[in-house]
């Protein structure tokens, strides 16, 4: 008998039976579920009604919650969080419109995660806030796998950007509970076909609420007013 | 491209269950990612290989189970698979389009391969 390889077979042997399955069974996106968890646990408490405002860059975000704070001034007490790669441009923006205002620089993220807003709340006294709205990355891919805590998750996409948007990003519109066709005042000169828009919208996300409005012309906004007004007051009856 | 962050969290549960069981070298890291789970297989598998350098599963192999998409028409208490590239979810009985998805928003690690 060969002794080495009697040996040989041993070792394989032993290799073998150290060799095994772990089960996991775990979401992968599960510690990021547990900080929006936590995240919509405090906006309940408060009774906070929160937006997830999101769009590919330069769709509008920034323009839409600018005109709904100016306008809204009276009715709610507006907290935003705004997420750049870099600059505050869009916070000084938005502070201009008299809403207390957050940053978060990403730096190369190219998402908000749940645990950035957590750390984000601190800086706000929550309790004296009616709406919090977060102005998402400018993004079409990325933010849509990232629940934040919020009740609302609003999608734009503008006019400029052509009809066929819900199409090419059918992750993100499929998890919009609204989605804003902003910039309405352009669609005649880029030739916007709305009706093949709303055909789209509705292959995508038939259960999405949409919106036809221009915030810088002022179009079609009480729409949009009428949607935060009305889940406002479900959400003050609903836990009262 | 926020596929470098979710091979990392994906590195970091392997190695957190792959220690609790004394395993010492993972060998295969095995996920089922959903057609609408936002992630680029491609993307991820490239980070993947990036990422486990230098982890416990720096030989690993990530095995990608691939769900489709199956949505629900409540219309028609039917549930069908959605073969359409763009994910639209059409009825195949009536044509309506539905927002009833019953699969393809996974993204989870299923188990490990380890010694």
């Amino acid at each position: 008998m060969d002794t080495r390889d009697v040996r040989f077979s041993i070792l394989r042997q032993e290799n073998e039976e150290r060799e095994r399955i772990v089960q996991i069974e775990k979401g992968v996106m599960s510690l990021n579920q547990r900080y929006a968890d936590a995240n919509r646990a405090r906006f309940a408490e408060h009774k906070l009604l929160v937006l997830n405002v999101l769009s590919s860059p330069g769709s509008g975000k920034t323009a839409l919650i600018a005109r709904t704070l100016k306008d809204m001034a009276a009715e709610f007490r507006v907290g935003v969080i705004v997420g750049d790669l870099a600059t505050d441009n869009d916070a000084e923006r938005l502070r201009m419109s008299g809403a207390e205002t957050l940053q978060i620089q990403t730096g190369t993220v190219c998402h908000l995660e749940a645990a950035m807003i957590g750390q984000a709340l601190d800086a706000f006294d929550l309790s004296k806030l009616d709406l919090l709205i977060i102005e998402n990355v400018g993004n079409l891919v990325c933010p849509a796998a990232y629940d934040l805590g919020e009740d609302f998750r609003v999608v734009l996409f503008s006019t400029t950007e052509g009809e066929d948007k819900p199409l090419k990003y059918p992750t993100m519109f499929k998890r919009a509970d609204a989605v804003i066709i902003s910039k309405l005042d352009l669609a005649d000169t880029v030739e916007f076909d709305l009706e093949a828009a709303l055909n789209n919208l509705y292959l995508v996300t038939p259960k999405a609420t949409v919106f036809e409005l221009s915030a810088k012309a002022g179009l079609g906004m009480e729409g949009w007013y009428d949607e935060l007004r009305h889940r406002f007051a479900r959400l003050k009856s609903a836990q009262s | 491209m926020h596929e470098v962050g979710i091979a990392r969290t994906i590195l970091d549960i392997a190695e957190d269950y792959a220690q609790r069981e004394g395993a010492t070298c993972i060998k295969t890291v095995a996920l089922r990612v959903g057609a609408l789970s936002g992630v680029v297989p491609e993307a991820l598998e490239f980070a993947f290989e990036v990422a486990k350098l230098g982890t416990l599963a720096a030989d690993a192999r990530l095995e990608v189970d691939y769900l489709p998409i199956i949505a629900y028409c409540e219309a028609c208490a039917l549930e069908f698979e959605v073969k359409d590239t763009f994910g639209i979810a059409q009825c195949p009985l009536c044509t309506e389009p539905t927002a009833s998805l019953r699969q393809g928003q996974e993204l989870d690690l299923s188990y490990l391969e380890v010694i």
